[in-house]
């Protein structure tokens, strides 16, 4: 346990820094059984708590609530159970995402979801938030790969969902708890599906003049019937970041980047790259580069997947936005995206997982500038709202959490959210299991008490 | 509203969900039916709310039917609850396109609503996922009667609760569902099924484990017994040994034949090769449960690959008809009667994560259920007043 106000500072932000709050105490659990204590005696005090990992949440999912406990998971880090036969793996929350995959590997099995921030992130925090990656499109995010878990429920009690079948019984009450936010209690043991290693993988990197035409190039794909397991698209700024940060040798001069990786059997993944680069050459790639093997492929992805932190090379600070579009109207949304920026006077780096229409761009701010961070976040908002305008979702993968609760409101009418908070009730009567997040402002209000005053509570 | 009089209950079918949701507030308890080809789920539901003061209402969704937004470059489908799932695939498959979780019974008049309300998934669930994998976004009437949106129409969504998920498998006891939103995928342009025959039971499912350790991802792999072919299909396709291996692979015309070869590489023998419609009838019967169609009673059973053997042996003392499907992660056992509660629970203690019948009317619907307080508890808060029974 943590009370020391400098080692408590650590814990008082999470990986979107605007939002701080400093923790009443952080403790250390090294067991399912002390995670349970702890929460009951949150539940007797009536004192709000949050579950971390490694603190990767962009969206402030991991800040802690106001005069909170923060339950600091990363030393519950051992993997259970193996069991290359049956294809799955017993975790404990810490485990970091790209462990499991490492310790799979001698069997021949990985762990599919690959958010950017695997090498840190833990598997606790991938089911809080139901986290994706580049390899969604084809092998979905973090839900589609958990088969059971054990939680803590935020009164202390102790539940087994689903089991170790690829097939659940009843409600999909994993399903439920899956990307929860943490509202709904503290998953303790994670059981997920390995899957085997792709036999063949292979990977190419197209540049264009211009985003459109990247964007024109994915239509073309996805007409084409192809299902390749991942395809992004970064920008002339991202580009740029990524180049400083990481020298991945890009092309110089592109306006756009586009990255395409099919994987499967190998007489499949062969003939499907013979189609693929034959569309992407007629598709106006200025230049087309094909990965020879591993180390080249893994060159491609670094400054994919170090894009983000690459970008604060180029700015003090930025936002990141995670928002989605139908995979149709991306070029209008980028083209909105543009517009949006340029009124605002700040520039904007796109990353995005095209094949699923999930936009991430960085809005690049300087905090030192009078009223900079309030326009970076307004331009945020009005990014959001063009993805609800759109039919898309205000998260792909990264969560409401802290940040984008005033848009889940836009998102969803009073009685959509209303079944929410009664789920959140009954699970959570006293609104302590990561308070404040995700629901609306004032939607889910803390009373005297810290008990949790739902409208419709209030209203019978 | 269309109202007949069926088993002592209304019959109301609702036009459109507004008209859903009126049937659930003016009804003191509502079993939700689509195409009732699951009509064992049904009758257990009816059986357990039998006797309630004011009576049952049953709320046929058929009439609520209709390809409301479909964009096969989105790779998404919205659809009202009641549309039957072999319209939907027909439209899906002039686009390219299907739904690779395989919805049992589809050919026998299955519903969208009643596809997600059941859970239930086919062979096909194997390599692409199952019907929860497969849903995007939902409405629904909730307890109270009012209509609820939950998920969305893009492939990807992280905002709110996951509540197209939990309604999966939920069997009508959460809510009435009006309108599903499906992810879809290209379908694949060619497939070939290999046979492969066995004495013994440990025989095949070792084959079947070490097929699932390969990169050669088959999208359906299904094990099944002599007497369960015979029943469907007669004795051409059941062959003379008591186990099959039925393995499925797809992709490019050229290639199929070549994955073929190693599939029967792995496996240690040669296979006989099923295309084109006979292929096609093999697995659209597997799929369909025909083999079981005369069974007074299904039940399915959730385990895993490395639990075969052992199931088998306790689904034989209950005197089943056997067909592991989905590589063995679910077990289909056609038996005389469902077998009471105890008997279940004692038989297939740690042997499959849950059991649920789908046909027979008497008995517990679903046995086994892990995870039944935070049930409950999902219960209260989407169906306070318990209209949609299952709050015994």
């Amino acid at each position: 346990m943590v009370s020391d106000p400098a080692a408590l500072r650590v814990y008082e932000t999470d990986g979107l820094a605007s939002e701080r709050q400093m923790p009443l105490t952080v403790v250390f659990p090294r067991e399912a059984d002390e995670v349970v204590a702890t929460v009951r005696a949150c539940f007797e005090d009536e004192v709000a708590f949050v579950a971390r990992g490694s603190g990767t949440s962009l969206s402030g999912g991991s800040v802690p609530p106001p005069g909170g406990v923060v339950i600091a998971l990363n030393r519950m880090n051992r993997i259970l159970r193996l069991d290359p036969d049956e294809q799955r793996a017993v975790v404990e929350p810490g485990v970091v995402n790209a462990h499991l995959s490492q310790a799979a590997a001698p069997y021949g099995l990985y762990y599919a979801p690959d958010p950017s921030s695997q090498v840190i992130c833990t598997l606790g925090g991938n089911v809080a938030f139901n986290s994706g990656g580049a390899h969604c499109l084809k092998y979905g995010m973090t839900s589609n790969h958990v088969l059971g878990l054990r939680v803590v429920l935020p009164d202390g009690t102790v539940e087994r969902l689903g089991g170790s079948s690829l097939e659940v019984p009843g409600p999909d009450l994993v399903g439920l708890f899956v990307g929860s936010e943490g509202l709904m209690g503290v998953a303790v043991e994670i059981t997920v599906r390995l899957l085997p290693k792709p036999e063949a993988v292979r990977t190419l990197l197209a540049a264009y003049g211009s985003l459109q035409q990247a964007g024109e190039a994915v239509a073309a794909v996805v007409e084409s019937g192809l299902l390749p397991a991942a395809m992004e698209i970064m920008d002339r700024l991202a580009i740029e970041a990524a180049e400083a940060a990481v020298h991945a040798n890009y092309p110089k001069g592109a306006g756009a980047l586009l990255i395409v990786e099919l994987d499967g059997p190998r007489d499949e993944v062969e003939s499907d790259f013979v189609r693929l680069h034959e569309l992407i050459r007629r598709s106006g790639a200025t230049e087309v580069r094909v990965a020879s093997d591993d180390a080249e492929r893994l060159k491609i992805w670094k400054g994919r997947k170090g894009a983000f932190s690459a970008v604060g090379r180029l700015s003090p600070a930025y936002l990141v936005q995670d928002g989605v579009v139908p995979r149709t109207r991306l070029g209008e949304a980028l083209c909105e995206i543009e517009q949006l920026a340029a009124a605002a006077g700040l520039r904007v780096a796109n990353v995005f997982h095209a094949g699923d229409g999930n936009l991430h761009p960085l809005i690049l701010y300087d905090g030192r500038r009078h009223g900079e961070r309030e326009r970076a976040e307004e331009l945020a908002a009005a990014i959001l709202r063009v993805c609800i305008r759109q039919g898309g979702s205000i998260t792909g993968e990264h969560g409401v959490g802290l940040e984008k609760r005033q848009f889940l409101g836009e998102m969803f009418a009073e009685d959509d959210l209303r079944a929410m908070a009664r789920l959140r009730r009954e699970m959570d009567p006293l609104g302590i299991a990561n308070r404040g997040k995700m629901f609306p402002p004032g939607f889910e209000e803390a009373g005297e008490a810290g008990r949790a005053l739902l409208p419709s509570a209030a209203a019978g | 509203m269309a109202v007949e009089e069926v088993q002592g209950a209304d019959v109301l079918a609702p036009a459109d969900p507004g008209e859903a949701a009126e049937a659930v507030k003016a009804s003191r308890v509502v079993v939700p039916r689509g195409g009732g080809t699951k009509w064992g789920l049904v009758a257990a539901r009816m059986a357990s709310v039998a006797g309630t003061q004011g009576g049952v209402r049953i709320v046929d969704t058929t009439r609520l039917a209709g390809i409301l937004q479909y964009d096969p470059a989105e790779y998404t489908v919205t659809v009202l609850a009641g549309t039957r799932l072999d319209d939907l695939g027909q439209v899906l498959r002039r686009a390219g396109q299907y739904l690779p979780f395989d919805p049992p019974l589809a050919g026998r008049g299955a519903t969208a609503g009643g596809a997600v309300a059941s859970g239930l998934s086919g062979p096909g669930r194997l390599l692409r996922g199952g019907v929860r994998d497969f849903v995007l976004g939902i409405r629904f009437v909730d307890g109270e009667g009012r209509l609820v949106r939950a998920g969305g129409k893009v492939v990807k969504n992280a905002a709110g609760f996951d509540l197209p998920k939990l309604f999966c498998g939920s069997l009508g006891e959460l809510g009435v569902l009006v309108e599903v939103t499906f992810k879809v995928l290209p379908a694949p342009p060619s497939s070939g099924t290999a046979r492969f025959g066995f004495d013994r039971l440990p025989d095949a499912a070792a084959a079947l484990r070490r097929l699932l350790r390969t990169p050669l991802e088959p999208d359906a792999v299904d094990l099944v017994e002599r007497r369960a072919l015979q029943a469907a299909s007669g004795p051409e396709v059941a062959g003379d040994d008591p186990w099959s291996l039925w393995v499925r692979v797809s992709g490019e015309e050229a290639h199929v034949a070549a994955r073929l070869d190693r599939v029967e590489d792995v496996v240690g023998a040669p296979g006989a090769r099923l295309h084109g419609p006979p292929e096609q009838a093999l697995w659209d019967g597997l799929r369909d449960l025909d083999w079981a169609s005369r069974a007074p009673a299904v039940l399915r059973l959730h385990t895993t690959p490395g639990r075969i053997e052992r199931l088998d042996e306790a689904l034989q003392r209950l005197g089943a008809l056997r067909h592991y499907s989905v590589a063995g992660h679910v077990a289909w056992a056609a038996v005389e009667s469902v077998p009471a509660r105890s008997l279940v629970v004692s038989e297939l203690a740690g042997l499959a994560d849950a059991a649920l019948a789908l046909r027979g009317a008497q008995g517990s619907p679903h046995v086994l259920m892990p995870g039944e307080g935070f049930a409950r508890r999902v219960k209260r808060a989407l169906d306070p007043a318990g209209r949609f029974g299952g709050n015994g």
